[in-house]
């Protein structure tokens, strides 16, 4: 009698497919921004109408939503550097980028941002990366802000580095650059401080040429 | 790494700008992308199926065929697209992957279709999605064990043994593979007998026989007829011993062999009647004697190897082991609760036959199975609304774990059914394979054949070449070539058997017989194999009227040669002029590795030769050998 309950029973093996997971799927797709018009970003950026495209193109494959969160972007560029923790450096670069500070990154704030890196001028670039590292944008770096930069940069070496990483050696790192940046020995570096000093600086400024021709 | 990051690269380099204040070094030379920075799209055509995209796309993934510059070897110049001979349906879920970055694997495509797939395209089968990887395992999975079931079917145990086995070997294998030897079943058979004879002779001994003269009381027969039931029962033990014994010593690993399940069982069958006889006919042990013919029952899974079905039945409770060990316990604790509630509910009914909580087990058991003998019947009304709960739980504990054992037995006897359907197929198979290679012999007899004609009559040739492709051209070709760099040819397997009975029976024979009605003209000796180079030995023995014998005058009947106006349409043997054959001389050693060709079972069969050869009109041309029975035609062997 048992036997023949077990198989009746045997019959009906379908399994159910779960009908919670759906809500979360609209709320997800419900966020999705597009960007102004083309013409409107070729205007405000240096890129061309193809190149526009084309970076579109991979941003909305990647991002449907039209939009970066920071933990994808933090996933993301952990992809890069597997080897060490680049965490907390994508969280700083991540406010690099979102200029309007809502936490996201739209498809402008990405283009922006690359037409700056790529295709700006001299003082813009460096200016963008004086507000990389000013990190609470109060307009000064000082030793703390630079120590947290540093430290997240040499965090995404990982452990094995050769040289190994000696736990002092971000502090001398630190040290160096502002004996290099701070002229007036006040503590902080302020931007015009920043950009003087890096314009002496000809190591930087062989490299920031290298730099043209990324994309 | 991923899709998508690819995408963002450019990004992350960009962002190292942000690394520049803090460098102490200059940085390194960006690499040149000499590639086109504008996106282009890409025609791809799958069979006819046209698929286009952006090379941006492709690009993704650089190690795999399209994405890297491998695709440029299907590139088509007049079309400007790339052509892949393949399957468009698959296409399509791999140009998905490089789009979304997830592979799919679609649930009605053969698993070995989708892996080729793969394999081509360079992608791996590890990147599977999620959402498809789970199907996709368990498809792989049960096709590998299929394979492996087959290579073992295929590899088995029917094939014949190496000759250069022990007989401790044969012998196992002849326990092992009843069907390959006549004794091996005969043994069998026997065994199979004697089994079912001692467990109905088991069986009978215990039913009630007329009572002998004198005597009121019914004996059981095994009483009655004592010595009759003793004498069976020795024989069928001798039997099992020497059975044993015999697998014993023919085992490859006696360790092994000994805690194998069919041994013990094989021990347990025979111990009893040894001990039996070992110890005294004592009143005390004679008890003990007594429960250990119980044993002998398990003469019956002796049968076991007798019958598959027994097997499957056993692999299936071993590998349900804890379904079922889950069911034991289940039960167990159910009984505990119903038989304690049940005691105490009936405790205080006079002539209660609920003594105890042991003794409400059995209530509960039989209550649970729903068998319901009713020895055991509760009174009170509280004893009957828990008897009754007992009953309808029992029903779904039982069922419970009944489908999972259900679903293995099936599994395993479908597994079973294949393995025989496999091996049933494997013969028709390797028949039809057979045949196959036979047509190709006889295709590439046949091409020589006309080949040999090519160079004198074109027109019959001309018909002939139509019907093969350029493909069967050029692979007779290359045949040729190899007959001609052994100095071997084809040939069948039947005259070559017949040749290597011919040898085996001491002949030293080079008879060459026409092996059709008809002559076909050999053409090729001329070219290449000039007199001496011939090893050939065509001997036809159909009707075995080769009659040669060492240091005899070989009498060649037939032998085929060249003629130039005879049409092509059987095979001939092959010996061309000024072939020579020594067969006198004992120490040269004959090879017979070629032998002459067959005909294409169109023809008509090959006539037999008369001992004393009678030149057969339109066959012998050749001036060489016009009376055959007086010349000895000496084939030179190498």
């Amino acid at each position: 009698m048992g036997a023949v309950v077990g198989t009746l029973t045997m019959q009906t093996k379908q399994r159910r497919p779960s009908r919670d997971k759906t809500e979360d799927e609209l709320e997800m797709t419900t966020v999705c921004h597009r960007p102004e018009g083309l013409d409107q970003l070729e205007a405000q950026t240096n890129f061309t109408k193809q190149e526009l495209q084309i970076l579109y193109r991979g941003f909305k494959n990647e991002c449907p939503s039209g939009v970066v969160n920071e933990e994808t972007f933090k996933h993301i560029y952990a992809q890069f550097f597997p080897h060490g923790d680049a965490s907390t450096y994508a969280h700083y670069l991540f406010n690099a980028f979102d200029t309007t500070n809502n936490g996201s990154i739209k498809f402008k704030d990405f283009v922006m941002g690359l037409s700056t890196l790529l295709r700006g001028t001299l003082r813009e670039k460096l200016e963008w990366t004086f507000h990389l590292y000013d990190i609470n944008r109060d307009g000064y770096i000082n030793r703390e802000e630079m120590t947290e930069i540093v430290r997240a940069i040499y965090d995404m070496m990982g452990k094995y580095t050769y040289p190994a990483i000696k736990g002092d050696v971000p502090q001398q790192h630190v040290d160096a650059f502002f004996q290099k940046m701070d002229k007036n020995k006040d503590g902080v570096v302020t931007l015009e401080e920043f950009v003087v000093a890096c314009q002496e600086d000809e190591t930087m400024m062989r490299s920031m040429q290298l730099f043209e021709n990324v994309m | 790494m991923a899709a998508g990051v690819a995408t963002w690269l450019p990004f992350a380099r960009a962002a190292a700008v942000g690394w520049l204040p803090l460098a102490k070094k200059t940085m390194p030379k960006p690499p040149v992308d000499n590639s086109s920075r504008s996106d282009e799209i890409l025609y791809v055509n799958v069979s006819g199926v046209r698929f286009q995209t952006w090379k941006n796309t492709l690009d993704r993934y650089p190690d795999t065929l399209l994405g890297s510059s491998e695709k440029e070897f299907f590139f088509n110049e007049e079309t400007q697209e790339y052509f892949f001979d393949r399957d468009p349906e698959m296409f399509r879920h791999i140009l998905n992957f490089y789009r979304t970055g997830k592979l799919h694997y679609p649930r009605y495509e053969c698993i070995q279709a989708f892996d080729e797939e793969l394999a081509f395209y360079g992608i791996v089968p590890e990147i599977i999605g999620d959402c498809c990887m789970e199907e996709y395992r368990d498809r792989k999975k049960e096709n590998q064990e299929r394979l492996a079931e087959d290579s073992e079917a295929n590899e088995g145990t029917d094939a014949p043994l190496p000759p250069d086995s022990t007989s401790r070997e044969r012998l196992w294998r002849a326990f092992e593979n009843p069907h390959t030897s006549t004794m091996a079943l005969v043994f069998y058979y026997v065994t199979g007998f004697f089994i079912a004879v001692s467990v109905i002779a088991n069986v009978v001994e215990t039913v009630p026989c007329r009572p002998p003269k004198g005597s009121v009381k019914d004996l059981p027969c095994g009483e009655k007829y004592q010595l009759a039931f003793f004498c069976m029962d020795t024989a069928c033990v001798l039997i099992f011993t020497f059975e044993y014994l015999m697998r014993l010593f023919a085992a490859p690993s006696r360790c092994k062999f000994m805690r194998s399940v069919m041994s013990v069982i094989d021990v347990v069958a025979i111990m009893p009647y040894y001990i039996g006889l070992v110890m005294p006919e004592n009143e005390d042990v004679s008890g003990a004697f007594v429960t250990l013919r119980v044993f002998r029952v398990f003469r019956i899974f002796k049968f076991s190897r007798h019958s598959q079905g027994l097997r499957i039945l056993g692999y299936t409770l071993k590998s349900c082991a804890s379904e079922l060990g889950f069911l034991l316990f289940s039960l167990t604790m159910a009984i505990i609760i119903f038989a304690t509630v049940m005691f105490y509910a009936e405790k205080g009914t006079k002539g209660s036959t609920f003594t105890s909580i042991p003794a409400s087990f059995w209530y509960t058991i039989v209550t649970m199975t729903t068998l319901g003998y009713g020895d055991m019947v509760p009174n009170t009304i509280a004893g009957k609304i828990f008897g009754s709960i007992c009953s309808l739980s029992g029903v779904l504990v039982i069922a419970l774990p009944v489908p999972v054992i259900v679903s293995n037995f099936s599994r395993i006897y479908h597994q079973n059914q294949r393995a025989d359907k496999m091996r049933a197929q494997q013969k028709v198979r390797l028949a039809r394979i057979r045949m196959a290679k036979k047509g190709t012999t006889n295709a590439f007899l046949q091409y020589k054949e006309d080949r040999g004609l090519g160079d004198r009559d074109s027109d019959s040739t001309a018909l002939c070449v139509k019907n093969r492709s350029a493909f069967e051209h050029q692979h007779h070709h290359l045949l040729h070539c190899l007959e001609k760099t052994t100095n071997h040819e084809f040939t069948d397997e039947g005259t070559y058997s017949e040749l290597c009975m011919t040898d085996s029976v001491g002949f030293r024979t080079s008879r060459s017989t026409s092996l059709s009605s008809q002559q076909g003209a050999q053409n090729n000796s001329t070219g290449c194999c000039p007199r001496r180079a011939r090893r050939r030995a065509a001997i036809r023995l159909a009707n075995s009227t080769v009659s040669v014998s060492r240091g005899s005058v070989q009498e060649l009947d037939t032998l085929h040669l060249k003629t130039t106006s005879i049409p092509a349409q059987t095979r001939s043997s092959l010996n061309a002029q000024g072939v020579n054959l020594k067969l006198n001389c004992g120490e040269q050693d004959f090879s017979a590795a070629i032998i002459s060709i067959p005909t294409p079972p169109a023809n008509t069969p090959d006539e037999s030769l008369p001992p004393s050869p009678v030149p057969i009109p339109g066959i012998l041309r050749n001036t060489r050998a016009t009376t055959f029975t007086h010349e000895t035609v000496k084939i030179s062997s190498l």
